[in-house]
């Protein structure tokens, strides 16, 4: 049975019709077409998924589509905005925080919510708060390093908000 | 050379701004009119007879437009020697179990296919998946690899004579004999490489589309190695290898288990020409954990004889390694443990035998290191078992056996020539920045407070650059393992560059734009360099694994620069009325010798090269070079790691981890300490956490899941310290080694070390990977409890 869903994906508003099993990142990779937001486990152990709801870090294998009805969304390619690297996108290209790059997204995105809660999180509160996403290349030296530059380019405390929904969607 | 501009620099990598804002090039992101999905139906036994195969109830789920099984698949995929079209590197093959892509009438693994479900949508497929009806008969699985070598035991395939895949001595025993005969002490231990999974964060997809009026085959896939793939493909299924076409841009981690073919390889491209529409396949993450080539699984028993003031007389050592169920292409490879297993040191004489056991698990390959990961385990925990035994210092006995910096090229045991080293040199550096007097000091203090701190070395050396024909050939039936490269300089002075190696991670789309561009004189900006599409640049390339992508791929491209500028000289003296033999390349201009201030640009030169030129003088600026290296190249270091074991719960604290290693001349520094990073990482895992388990009983995989198996989380990671030397490689024209594996094989050895240190107070001597806390608590248990009646306190095992 098909339902009708409707969201704000980066600030657009969009409308389809999809099955009930259908999981929101296969919404945003197969409907959408945001490809960016990348699938590395069954289990929801890797992060690789993750995306912003209304502002908040969510694994986006843990939320069927139906389940975003009427929420912001912001993935990945919502992070750059009129041609700027979002700080944090920036401090990944500088530290060498990614290698292959697969689960970049995913930790770009938990990152960001992170600095939301936490502007100048300290480097074991960023390893915990980095902790459900899974990176086999990096060894977290440079990811670890990537977020805490960033953290210091928007300006600690006074943390630029992470995309569209954290402005839409609201704390 | 010129003088160099961007090797060496801390240069951004290139590839990156795809990367980071989401427009990757994964195979999965790849959007394609008209896909439909293909699901595997996969056995649920490790070894077991199939009976029959039901597809009926599943051909008639919505949106289901095929289900195939081997006997679809017999007119379209050569016979079963499919996957023997590719040479396997076995030494001395015994039984080798011929592999069709998809089980005919006995499965041999959980996990081997058994059936396809092709439909629209990926679900309906997996719908459909579910209800492919399939009677098996259950067989024993033969999952232990000591009791599968041994006669009469229960055979992996019920076809087979038994399970002895191949059986290899290097060196026969007699040759040390002498060594322990006149010993003052012989150590011997028995060294376990657990299972592991290599986990790329990307699963495998393949995609495949057929043009059935041109018939051309275009592959899309995740691999380390397209050239090979197409070679494989093309001959399963009749085609040339003109009109098969493998493509494989941003491919996320391979770490080995993506060089060699899998079953999903032939059979998506078979499904693409029975069905005439472009076929999907994407593997999750429980499907690539069971089919994924497995690492390590290695049994070593290793016996070393020294004398009393350290003087290393000799080792045996036997490697028994878990093959899986069949032989996979790179399989043999592992057996380079017992070539190297020497490490940094003079030996007497070493003996050394390999035998490979099949059994019914998924097949093992190289995986980051493959073989010398293992050799470096053994060499680094029998030093460390010899000096407790000589109650030596463990840094003492290592700088007494060295071979010493003046010794280079040194012919080691096995006839291999070592390139260079300094091995004093780096464990001098590391052990000043460890503060290791100090830390023994602490260690003293610690331990009389009852706390169990331990302090680990790693001396490790490494064979890489894979590699010299001389070596490789014999091992691979003449296959030699060369790299190619093509540069074109476009009429406006555009720089195309098609090399061989594949880029998943390693940031050689920003390396060797550095080469290229130090070696033409130009900015870096000029130059594209394209991997990962077999119908672009020279006729084959031979991959990315064994660090071989800078040390062997980038000496090609410089190579094929070098003969680029030589065709541009003859241009040039055309254009500068000049004698070909006078005129000069220098920064990018050619210039007639001795008159610089008279040149002509590389562009002005290109432009000028396709369009008249004198008679008898071709068009073009381009050319090809393949390099072949005369000899591995031998990067090494020093990792030292510092532990502190909790003494009632047995949880191991990284509190140091200090590397400083040598790769010859470096092209990217940042890269570089990436590629350590993430290799200790590895490592690190590997010692303390991860491990395939499988029910002993029924073959199945226990740890298939993320949940199950433990990857390194962030909050896992100790902080590292890198630091480094340089010792140029002699036998290549950059000076450089690899280093992509090097964190990787050197870590291990450093934990465990360090590991054992710390326990040695309650005479625990060795531990076994993975020294979870569990097993080091119930391992110091014993110890406490046996401490009063003499054993040594050594876990019991199977």
């Amino acid at each position: 049975m098909k339902h009708k869903v409707s969201t704000t994906v980066n600030g657009t508003r969009r409308e389809h019709e999809v099955e009930s099993r259908l999981l929101l990142v296969h919404y945003l990779r197969d409907v959408v077409g945001l490809t960016g937001t990348h699938i590395g486990c069954d289990t929801s152990q890797c992060g690789a998924c993750t995306i912003l709801v209304d502002g908040k870090a969510v694994k986006s294998c843990t939320m069927f589509a139906v389940q975003a009805e009427g929420k912001n969304l912001t993935t990945i390619e919502g992070m750059a905005k009129d041609g700027e690297l979002h700080p944090l996108q920036q401090a990944f290209w500088d530290e060498h925080g990614l290698q292959c790059g697969y689960c970049t997204p995913g930790f770009i995105m938990a990152a960001a919510y992170l600095l939301s809660q936490n502007p100048n999180p300290t480097e074991d509160e960023i390893r915990q708060g980095l902790e459900g996403n899974l990176c086999r290349c990096t060894g977290y030296v440079n990811i670890v390093k990537s977020v805490q530059a960033a953290a210091k380019t928007m300006g600690g405390a006074k943390a630029k908000p992470a995309g569209h929904a954290v402005t839409a969607g609201g704390e | 050379m010129a003088v160099s501009q961007l090797v060496g620099a801390k240069i951004h990598r290139r590839e990156d701004p795809r990367l980071i804002t989401g427009h990757g090039r994964f195979t999965d992101d790849l959007p394609h009119q008209g896909v439909v999905h293909l699901v595997v139906v996969r056995s649920p036994h490790a070894h077991a007879r199939i009976l029959s195969i039901g597809v009926d109830a599943a051909k008639k789920v919505p949106g289901v437009l095929a289900v195939y099984t081997a006997a679809d698949f017999k007119d379209i995929i050569a016979g079963p020697a499919t996957f023997a079209v590719a040479p396997v590197f076995a030494p001395n093959k015994l039984t080798n179990p011929p592999r069709y892509p998809i089980a005919a009438k006995e499965v041999c693994y959980q996990g081997e296919p058994v059936a396809v479900v092709i439909a629209g949508e990926r679900g309906q497929a997996a719908d459909g998946a579910q209800l492919v009806d399939v009677e098996y008969e259950v067989l024993p699985a033969v999952m232990d690899i000591e009791e599968a070598a041994k006669p009469g035991s229960p055979k992996t395939h019920s076809d087979q004579p038994d399970n002895i895949c191949w059986d290899t001595t290097y060196v026969p025993w007699e040759a040390t004999d002498e060594a322990f005969k006149t010993a003052d002490v012989v150590v011997k231990e028995r060294i376990l490489q657990q299972r592991l999974s290599p986990n790329p964060m990307e699963s495998r997809v393949v995609m495949a589309d057929y043009d059935s009026f041109d018939k051309r085959m275009t592959m899309w896939m995740s691999t380390q190695n397209p050239h090979w793939i197409r070679l494989f493909v093309a001959g399963a299924l009749g085609m040339g290898e003109h009109s098969v076409r493998v493509i494989s841009y941003d491919v996320g981690g391979g770490f080995g288990s993506k060089i060699s073919p899998y079953p999903e390889d032939f059979i998506v491209p078979a499904c693409a020409k029975l069905l005439g529409v472009p076929v999907k396949y994407t593997e999750t993450r429980t499907e690539a954990m069971q089919n994924a080539y497995a690492g390590r699984g290695q049994i070593f028993d290793v016996e070393v004889a020294a004398k009393k003031d350290g003087t290393l007389l000799g080792m045996r050592l036997t490697q028994l390694l878990d093959a899986g169920a069949y032989m996979a292409l790179f399989s043999a490879f592992q057996t380079c443990a017992c070539l190297v297993a020497g490490g940094a040191y003079h030996w007497g004489a070493i003996s050394s035998r390999s035998q490979a056991v099949l059994t019914n698990k998924i097949p093992t390959d190289p995986y980051r290191g493959a073989g010398r990961p293992e050799a470096t385990h053994v060499a680094e925990r029998m030093m460390d078992l010899l000096a407790v035994e000589l109650n030596m210092d463990p840094v003492d006995l290592r700088r007494k056996n060295f071979i010493r910096k003046d010794e280079f090229p040194y012919t080691q045991n096995f006839g291999l020539v070592i390139d260079s080293g300094d091995y004093e040199k780096a464990m001098d550096k590391a052990l000043k920045i460890v503060g290791y007097e100090e830390l023994r000091k602490k260690q003293k203090e610690l331990r009389k407070q009852g706390k169990l701190m331990g302090i680990g070395l790693s001396t490790w050396i490494e064979l890489c650059g894979l590699g010299p024909g001389a070596v490789t050939g014999p091992a691979t039936g003449g296959v030699v393992l060369s790299e190619s490269a093509q540069v074109k300089i476009h009429p406006a002075g555009g720089v195309s560059i098609y090399v061989g190696t594949h880029n998943h991670g390693q940031g050689n789309d920003t390396t060797h734009a550095q080469i290229a561009a130090d070696a033409l004189g130009i900015p870096m900006e000029q130059i594209d360099i394209r991997h990962g599409d077999t119908n672009e640049g020279p006729g084959f390339g031979y991959g990315t694994y064994g660090s071989r992508s800078l040390a062997v791929g980038g000496i090609a491209i410089l190579r094929s620069c070098n003969k680029v500028i030589e065709k541009g000289k003859q241009v040039a003296a055309h254009l500068l009325e000049a004698a070909e033999e006078d005129v000069v390349f220098d920064h990018g201009k050619f210039h007639v010798k001795g008159a610089p201030d008279k040149s002509k640009e590389l562009g002005e030169v290109a432009f000028a090269a396709y369009g008249q030129l004198p008679a008898g003088m071709e068009q073009g600026l381009e050319a090809v070079a393949y390099f072949e290296p005369p000899n591995f190249v031998w990067p090494f270091g020093t990792h030292i790691c510092v532990v502190e074991v909790d003494t009632e719960t047995g949880a191991v604290d990284l509190q140091k981890y200090v590397a400083v290693d040598d790769c010859g001349n470096v092209i990217n520094p940042m890269i570089v300490a990436g590629q350590l990073h993430g290799g200790i990482a590895q490592g690190i895992a590997q010692a303390l956490f991860e491990e395939m388990v499988y029910d002993d009983e029924s073959g199945q995989l226990k740890s298939a899941t993320l949940l199950d198996y433990a990857m390194l989380t962030a909050n896992e990671m100790p902080p590292i310290q890198l630091d480094n030397t340089v010792t140029p490689s002699p036998t290549n024209d950059l000076g450089v080694k690899g280093i992509g594996e090097a964190g990787t094989i050197a870590s291990t050895a450093a934990v465990i070390n360090a590991i054992c240190d710390a326990l040695s107070p309650l005479g625990i001597k060795h531990v076994d990977m993975p020294a979870t806390s569990d097993r080091l608590w119930l391992q110091m248990q014993r110890a406490r409890g046996a401490s009063s009646n003499g054993s040594n306190g050594k876990e019991a095992r199977k």
